[in-house]
């Protein structure tokens, strides 16, 4: 069998379409490398073996038949974080809750890429409902960082980030309210893209914070991610949240000189409590994008500073309503009683995870009557002025540039007793959910320790195209995204 | 005794008669079906799936503001209303809040010699919740009724009788039917209504502590619950007690009222605005769109009718009733040259009949207008004698030809000859000398029978004026 390691999505296809090796080849391999791996990864919530090895036997007999009009990502093998629905395989957004729970449908995001032709190998862990930056809030167990197993992948979509670092998967999906695919993708040294809010369908993402959720690709290039980005992309009669924006084919050949282009970089993004390696290899990736040809422009984004307690007023707001169907009801954990409201309570005490009551908690106090003004009315106030930040600044500058986290993947356990301290690690990310611009993370190198330093490239509403040519570019001239763990 | 006024707001909840739900692909009457067979994941709340908004429902919407001279809001919003219940699926109603679809308004309701302007002061779109049922110690939820489009319209504290408060909900189900907004029927919730109640000494304008009364399903006893409210709240105040803020529930059987639950205080629903939406934009072409139809309304075509057509206001009210039978009215008035009048007793009479025997709309007779028209006129112009007139008109409806062409295959056509009327009245009169004697003998009623004998002979095609003329001149021969 060949070794998949380290190969291109091209190469991918090209090897599939030649029949150099099957779909079925391919599939195996990475079913092998999760029954080797994941038990010291644990970046699997749930496994699908048979349906995977069956899809790759059809996705044979279509490169077999000579069809001319084959989908573009026939026969490739994806992971895909458990907040996502794919009917017939469980859906249990790392929470208690929803053990056991199968969705009757499919989430779009995932079903574009189904009809075009992927395959789904299982479903990724992540923090319960997406809340958290480190996968230590899942219900089930916390997922290890491949590049240090003593240390986080980040989170929320930390399962998928490692399946991906780690060669399980040579794709996966998560999804990035505030961060959670920009901040592991960083963390496991892998290429992670949140789009711009309304650029993929929401549809069968099981809801966090409904004005913020996207749902973001991870892979091992810009490249990589870009082809599975535009196949994602696009208005979903099921989203009505979901815009009507032309989404590009994107063409990346070409793509290595940057003459042209501007790069803003924000000040307020390099400031006391960053790590010094990271600001010195994302200081050292902007100087190259510049040696590329790019522009770079100071800029400010005066507001930043406000993006946490922000973000931490909306996003517990909006989940408070969102998880409010988890009632014992219709479907989920149910404790008996013969009282109904005793039941829901009971219901939902046993079934979340302390993170998850803490939000709902805060959300629901923020929209209380008597302190909806001060709390959830003036958040609002703040993030339109966040947003404007971004706007100012794109009137001089196509994207921004700027650390993904303060710091590199801490360890096990360091934040779990201190959420506030947790918090803190998104204050780099949150910005881009709470303006709906997309953002770019990729590696730009490692520090002292060897753990992998993560850059994010924001730009403009719905131009995702030009952070891929960006990074494209730079991966051109780099190797860091080319590195992997030893597993 | 001091007089005391009665202080009445309604609150009512209307289920349109959209195709679909408000947010999902579900059919949006579920009436008589199998509980929880009406459902998908959207409208049972489970987890991940998002709502869609059916436009259809903001075209009722509008349709309703426009009736109820409310302002149209270009850019409306949805929120989410938070509060648990087993049968609301999501933990949250999709309702308006803060910006709803519609502001303002009010409904002038003729109430005999005065009228009462109505204000309204709440209109927007919001989604059903289901139904539980307890029985013994289990609960039973339907979720069938979850998604179904409602507005919600409440009234100022205008109405000042339970007589008023009955013609407010006459009036509305009037307007909701003739602008094919909601089927409207109370007995099937279609159409709901709450009413809040409080008392005051006449000449008052203050605001009293009001009671709610709910669960009522028929405009008659939405009458009645009030009547014996307001006789509670006199009685208490006459007995010196307060007026408890209470939620009372009407029992149908019983026809009685009992406290619910005490209103102190108001639940925080933590309303916010749905994320999963996009604002409801109503902009003009739109706007255009769903009110370039916009039909006379009942209550003013009411007026026009007495003014243009001279009809009494019980004539003027009943063709104004139901919009089918008032379109018709107006068609067949065109289409006949003579008194409107006429018309009007064609239709309260006979028509009316026809659509109450076969269930139809006037709009689905195969009896058009047109052939009403030319009916009446034959009437008229004697061409036929007023019972064939009559029998013509189901002779109509059930071949769908023309009135003319069945008079003419089957010779219907009056006779008007008077030798050929003689000729049969001869006859009669020959046969009949008994009769005769009686006649003659003073019994002057009995030329009725004898014209009905003429009538019979010639098939009913005699004119029977002239059988009568005829039969009188023959007699006096004698
Ligand atoms: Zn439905």
């Amino acid at each position: 069998m060949s070794n998949f390691l380290e190969t291109s999505l091209a190469e991918l296809q090209t090897g599939l379409r030649n029949r150099d090796f099957s779909s079925r080849e391919l599939t195996e391999f990475f079913l092998n490398r999760i029954d080797e791996k994941d038990g010291e990864i644990k970046a699997f919530l749930s496994l699908a073996p048979k349906k995977a090895l069956k899809k790759a036997e059809e996705a044979d007999k279509r490169f077999a038949s000579g069809d001319e009009n084959l989908p573009p990502l026939l026969g490739i093998p994806l992971a895909v974080k458990d907040v996502l629905a794919v009917e017939g395989l469980p859906a249990t957004a790392g929470s208690k809750i929803l053990e056991g729970f199968m969705p009757p449908y499919t989430s779009t995001a995932v079903s574009k890429l189904l009809d075009a032709g992927m395959i789904v190998l299982g479903k990724t862990n992540t923090d319960e409902f997406a809340m958290g930056s480190s996968t230590e809030n899942s219900a089930y167990f916390t997922s290890r960082n491949p590049w240090d197993t003593s240390r986080v992948p980040g989170g929320s979509s930390g399962g998928s980030a490692a399946s991906v670092a780690s060669q399980m998967a040579p794709f996966a999906l998560g999804t990035d309210t505030g961060g959670s695919v920009r901040q592991p993708a960083a963390f496991c040294g892998v290429t992670g893209l949140k789009p711009t809010y309304g650029r993929v369908s929401r549809y069968g993402l099981i809801a966090y914070g409904s004005s913020l959720d996207s749902v973001g690709v991870f892979g091992r290039s810009a490249a990589d991610s870009a082809a599975l980005f535009s196949v994602m992309a696009g208005k979903d009669p099921l989203d009505a949240t979901s815009l009507d924006m032309p989404v590009p084919e994107i063409n990346l050949n070409g793509s290595t000189n940057l003459k042209g282009m501007k790069i803003g970089v924000p000040k307020e993004y390099f400031v006391e409590g960053i790590q010094a390696a990271v600001e010195e290899k994302v200081r050292e990736a902007i100087k190259q994008f510049e040696s590329l040809g790019a522009e770079i422009i100071d800029v400010q984004l005066p507001h930043t500073q406000y993006a946490v307690p922000v973000y931490y007023l909306i996003a517990p707001a909006e989940a408070s309503a969102n998880l409010a169907r988890f009632d014992g009801v219709r479907y989920g954990l149910r404790v008996e009683n013969d009282d109904v409201i005793e039941m829901v309570k009971e219901s939902r005490g046993a079934g979340f995870g302390e993170e998850v009551k803490r939000r709902i908690m805060l959300g629901t106090y923020a929209l209380s009557s008597g302190y909806y003004d001060a709390y959830y009315g003036q958040a609002q106030k703040v993030r339109t002025l966040i947003q404007n930040d971004f706007l100012e600044v794109y009137k001089t500058v196509d994207m921004i540039a700027a650390p993904v986290a303060p710091t590199t993947a801490f360890k096990i356990g360091m934040h779990t007793d201190d959420p506030l301290a947790m918090y803190l690690e998104d204050v780099y990310t949150l910005p881009a959910n709470l303006a709906g611009v997309p953002g770019l993370a990729f590696p730009v190198g490692f520090d002292q320790k060897n753990l992998p330093i993560g850059m994010q490239l924001m730009g403009r509403h719905f131009e995702e195209e030009k952070l891929f040519h960006a990074v494209h570019a730079y991966q051109n001239d780099t190797n860091w995204h080319t590195k992997s763990p030893k597993v | 005794m001091p007089e005391y006024e009665i202080v009445i707001g309604l609150e009512t909840h209307i289920q349109l008669n959209t195709e679909t739900k408000i947010f999902c692909a579900c059919k949006a009457d579920s009436w008589e079906e199998e509980p929880n067979t009406n459902i998908c994941p959207v409208c049972s709340g489970l987890p991940g799936v998002l709502p869609v908004p059916n436009a259809a429902v903001a075209e009722k919407a509008v349709l309703l503001a426009q009736a109820m001279n409310a302002e149209v809001q270009t850019d409306s919003y949805f929120d989410r209303k938070n509060y648990f219940y087993p049968d609301l699926p999501k933990g949250y109603q999709i309702t308006q809040y803060d910006q709803p679809i519609a502001t303002g308004g009010y409904l002038d309701l003729p109430m005999g010699d005065y009228t009462r302007r109505v204000e309204i002061e709440k209109l927007h779109i919001e989604e059903d919740a289901g139904k539980t049922k307890k029985e013994g110690n289990r609960r039973f939820i339907d979720f069938n009724r979850c998604g179904v489009p409602l507005i919600e319209m409440v009234t100022g504290p205008n109405l000042r009788s339970a007589d008023e408060a009955a013609e407010y909900l006459i009036r509305l189900r009037q307007l909701l039917r003739w602008l094919n907004i909601s089927e409207a029927n109370m007995e099937k919730a279609h159409l709901r209504a709450d009413a809040n109640v409080s008392i005051r000494l006449k000449g008052e304008d203050k605001l009293n502590t009001k009671t709610e009364i709910k669960n009522v399903n028929s405009i008659e006893a939405v009458r009645t619950a009030i009547q014996k409210e307001a006789k509670r709240q006199i009685k208490e105040v006459e007995d010196g007690n307060d007026i408890k803020p209470w939620t009372l529930d009407w029992d149908e059987d019983t026809e009685m009222l009992s406290k619910m639950r005490s209103k102190e205080t108001e639940a925080d629903y933590r309303h916010f605005k749905e994320p999963d939406l996009l604002k409801v934009h109503v902009d003009q072409a739109w706007q255009d769109r769903i009110l370039k139809d916009f039909p006379e309304l009942p209550l003013a075509r009411r007026q026009r009718f007495v003014d243009e057509y001279q009809l009494p206001a019980y004539d003027a009210d009943i063709l104004t009733n139901e919009r089918s039978l008032s379109d018709y009215f107006e068609q067949a008035v065109k289409a006949y040259d003579g008194d409107v009048k006429r018309v009007s007793n064609w239709m309260i009479n006979d028509i009316q009949r026809m659509l109450n025997e076969s269930g139809k709309m006037a709009g689905e007779l195969k009896l058009k207008p047109e052939y009403l028209a030319e009916i009446i006129q034959l009437v008229d112009s004697k061409k036929v004698n007023n019972p064939t007139g009559k029998s013509l008109l189901d002779k109509v409806e059930s071949t769908g030809k023309s009135p003319q062409e069945i008079v003419e295959a089957e010779g219907l056509g009056q006779v008007s000859d008077t030798g050929a009327i003689r000729e049969i009245a001869q006859a009669i009169v020959d046969e009949n000398p008994d009769q005769v004697e009686k006649y003659l003998g003073g019994k002057d009623g009995l030329i009725g029978w004898f014209v009905g004998q003429v009538m019979q002979k010639s098939q009913g095609k005699a004119n029977p004026n002239m059988a009568r003329e005829i039969l009188l001149e023959i007699f006096s021969e004698k």
